[in-house]
């Protein structure tokens, strides 16, 4: 029988509602981030990275992106006889038909696939995060302590705990108490959503919450582990890692990749990340190009302005446009005379010439002042925008859009057009 | 398609100069991303080709590491695949491949064991993107004993390095010279060439039979007469890599957007090996015009004019004018680079001025960057 000490997990079927049109039609792990990357790429590098050579990725929202993206698992060397890359959409059964309702209700109906391999071990991984982690550190921790459950946790400033699941442990690291979202935290190890399990206990405790509705790990699983008097260990991180879950954080950490000496460090050897790479040409600086502080992707046509910027593979800027402070993601095209300032522009986008995007006054957002609120212009996959309109600051777009979409040629601070169906 | 591939990748050339001393001419880098080889490559798995030989012998080390694994190029197949073979010692054999003929002679076995009835053979120096199927299809038509693909070459080009062809209002070959002195036409072969496989075989057997080991000299031109020979125009973009001169022109010709155009952008896709590198990054300083980047750069300071291949660090305050960068090189604070192609991993220190002042300098200097 097929027997492997780990195998790892992958939830990548959320759809991250937080990231506004940028997920609107993919899943938050297939979001691009850093001029290259996939959020997803993250977790599935270290993986490999880490030795462990068998990951079923759970998708359920929008899987097309993802699905095309892992393929067969090549970039990652996930291409396997034994183990490998799966992805794993919930399926029909004989008795009852149900969509993942949780983290843990998705495992559960993945039993089988984990049964298969035999593991020791099952490691929990969630697709939305920044980092580069040792996984194989993690389950030495989790050997060495005999644990049935380790969260992996990083130390947060302690006025910044209550935005978090802060666990409590005592000297050996064994938890003792766990605290979500706590207003007076007693501790700061906020977990990061990364679990190491012996594999017989994480079946019992499946098994056992089978019927409990919307099955998650922090709300349910954890909690009867924690209940049965299960060896619950915290393992701390103290590297890079960066939730990219809102807007802001988002914009945030791909601009902290512009640094001189970026924290998170890409140019390093070490602990590569890997990616499906759709373009390989290198990029190109046109006799007028002015470009400074900023990543540029392969396959690029660079010819006018740009500063600060994280611009992915394929894009072209052409001619006399300026581009500012913003993430520009793959094969859109941002014409001549452009200005571009603090905006998001999606792939396979277009912006018509002397268009302006980002300026202005901030204004609250009229489509959803908690998705839409770092002053940040917002353009989601395969939008059209035409020539000579000026777009403001929190504002949202989605789909294909003329100049009467745009009153007075303009779409004030805070606005949003959503043209797109889900069926284009 | 119906035709198995063999890309002739063994050669050195004085020409390169201090170049080759790294590498064989196919594993040389071409506009950032690609290996020379790639083109062949490519352009092979993009015609439907599913087998390929690679025929190899000067230093592979470098084209071995490039072709370790063939799925790069679609080739990871049951079916076929792609297979490098370099010299070996076998029974009755001890010879380092003697001639192009004489290495796919020493091949015979791999060539008598395959079905595909014709073959395709080209050059692992050649920069071009073609589809060999309408070929295979004149080849066909014609019913020619070899068809040989022929390039228009620019006045200016030196025409004395390669063979130049004659070719009748049918597309007939009638004449073919070597490498001549004096050259009587502005047609030259591009090195790629479609023969039945039975063919091929049987020229080769005959070939060795008579001590001759060259393909060009010993069998097209020897041949030109006898057999059908026919020439297939290529006419888009096309360039052999293997002089200094040319390996500078060609590079530098990816700074056209048309070149661009039809290498990056047009389908089919050229393909090359994951690099696995990060985008490149420009940092405040850095002011680059008309020129192509690799990934994985970082870019301090000025270039001007330049192919900057991948992982180039290039300091503060330092000018790359009209040159190459290849892979890895390391380029200090306060450099003039200008004219030159600089070797891979090569340490540029602070301070020092490289001008090709009459010709293309290579910059080949093995300076540690790590000392001083």
């Amino acid at each position: 029988m097929m027997h492997k000490e780990m195998i790892a997990m992958l939830l990548a079927g959320g759809q991250g509602s937080r990231l506004g049109v940028l997920t609107a039609d993919v899943a938050k792990p297939a979001v691009a981030f850093g001029g290259k990357y996939r959020i997803i790429d993250f977790p599935l590098s270290n993986c490999i990275n880490s030795g462990i050579d068998t990951v079923g990725v759970l998708t359920q929202y929008q899987p097309l992106a993802l699905n095309q993206h892992i393929g067969i698992g090549i970039p990652w060397d996930l291409d396997r006889n034994d183990g490998g890359v799966s992805v794993l959409p919930p399926y029909e059964k004989s008795d009852n038909s149900e969509w993942y309702s949780g983290t843990a209700n998705a495992i559960f109906q993945n039993l089988q696939y984990i049964d298969g391999y035999n593991p020791d071990y099952v490691l929990i991984l969630s697709g939305d995060h920044i980092y580069k982690m040792d996984y194989e550190a993690m389950l030495d921790f989790h050997r060495q302590n005999q644990a049935d459950v380790t969260l992996a946790v990083i130390p947060v400033p302690i006025e910044e705990a209550g935005r978090f699941g802060i666990v409590i442990a005592d000297e050996n690291r064994r938890i003792t108490e766990f605290e979500e979202k706590p207003e007076h935290p007693r501790s700061n190890l906020a977990s990061m959503g990364i679990y190491i399990f012996s594999w017989p206990q994480l079946r019992e405790a499946l098994v056992a919450l089978k019927d409990q509705s919307n099955c998650d790990f922090g709300k349910h699983i954890i909690p009867y582990c924690h209940k049965k008097g299960e060896r619950i260990f915290a393992f701390e991180f103290n590297g890079y890692w960066k939730d990219v879950g809102t807007l802001g954080s988002y914009w945030q950490a791909n601009m902290e990749l512009i640094d001189l000496i970026p924290e998170f460090n890409l140019y390093e050897e070490f602990w590569k990340i890997y990616t499906k790479q759709f373009l390989i040409e290198p990029s190109f600086l046109g006799t007028e190009a002015k470009v400074s502080k900023s990543i540029i992707g392969a396959g690029t046509r660079i010819c006018g302005e740009v500063t600060n910027s994280v611009v992915s593979a394929g894009v072209v800027i052409e001619e006399g446009a300026v581009v500012r402070d913003s993430i520009i993601m793959k094969d859109t095209i941002i014409k001549k005379g452009c200005y571009i300032e603090k905006s998001i522009i999606a792939q396979d986008c277009e912006v018509g010439e002397n268009t302006k995007i980002g300026v202005g006054e901030e204004a609250e957002s009229k489509l959803n002042a908690s998705i839409y609120c770092f002053g940040l212009a917002t353009i989601g996959n395969k939008s059209i925008i035409p020539a000579n309109v000026t777009i403001g600051k929190n504002t949202a777009i989605r789909g294909v859009t003329d100049e009467s979409d745009y009153p007075d040629g303009a779409l004030e601070s805070g606005g949003y057009i959503i043209k797109a169906g889900d069926v284009a | 398609m119906k035709a198995l591939g063999i890309i002739l990748a063994g050669g050195n050339s004085q020409r390169m100069r201090n170049l080759s001393e790294k590498r064989a001419i196919s594993a040389m880098p071409i506009a950032c991303s690609y290996r020379s080889i790639d083109f062949s490559l490519s352009n092979m798995t993009n015609s439907g080709i599913q087998t390929v030989a690679v025929l190899s012998q000067y230093n592979a080390r470098s084209l071995n590491e490039h072709l370790n694994s063939a799925k790069w190029w679609n080739f990871g197949r049951k079916q076929g695949g792609l297979f490098l073979f370099t010299p070996t010692v076998t029974a009755d054999n001890s010879w380092w491949y003697r001639g192009t003929a004489d290495a796919m002679w020493q091949n015979i076995d791999f060539l008598k064991r395959r079905h595909e009835p014709y073959v395709v053979i080209s050059s692992g120096d050649c920069v071009y993107k073609m589809d060999f199927a309408p070929v295979l299809e004149y080849h066909v038509q014609k019913q020619a004993d070899i068809t040989i693909v022929c390039a228009r070459v620019p006045e200016d080009e030196d025409i004395s390095r390669f063979g130049t062809v004659k070719i009748d209002g049918d597309g007939l070959v009638t004449d073919f010279e070597e490498k001549p002195m004096m050259a009587h036409s502005n047609i030259v072969s591009t090195g790629t060439y479609i023969i039945r496989r039975r063919k091929l075989i049987e020229l080769l057997e005959q070939c060795n039979r008579e001590g001759r080991y060259n393909f060009v000299t010993d069998i097209l031109v020897r041949y030109k007469g006898m057999k059908k020979i026919y020439g297939w125009m290529l006419v888009d973009y096309w360039s052999n890599i293997s002089t200094v001169e040319s390996y500078y022109k060609t590079n530098m010709d990816f700074l056209k957007p048309e070149v661009q155009d039809f290498f990056f952008r047009e389908q089919p896709t050229i393909y090359s090996k994951a690099a696995d590198l990060p985008p490149a990054k420009f940092n405040v300083g850095s002011n680059v015009k008309n020129s192509l980047i690799g990934s994985g750069c970082i870019i301090n300071s000025n270039v001007e004019g330049s192919v900057i291949f991948k992982r180039v660090f290039i300091g503060n305050n330092s000018t790359v004018k009209n040159s190459i960068i290849l892979n890895g090189a390391y380029v200090g604070d306060n450099v003039h680079v200008e004219n030159c192609i600089v070797e891979s991993n090569e340490t540029l220190l602070s301070d020092q001025n490289y001008i090709g002042e009459n010709e293309i300098k290579v910059v080949f200097e093995r300076q540690n960057r790590y000392g001083v």
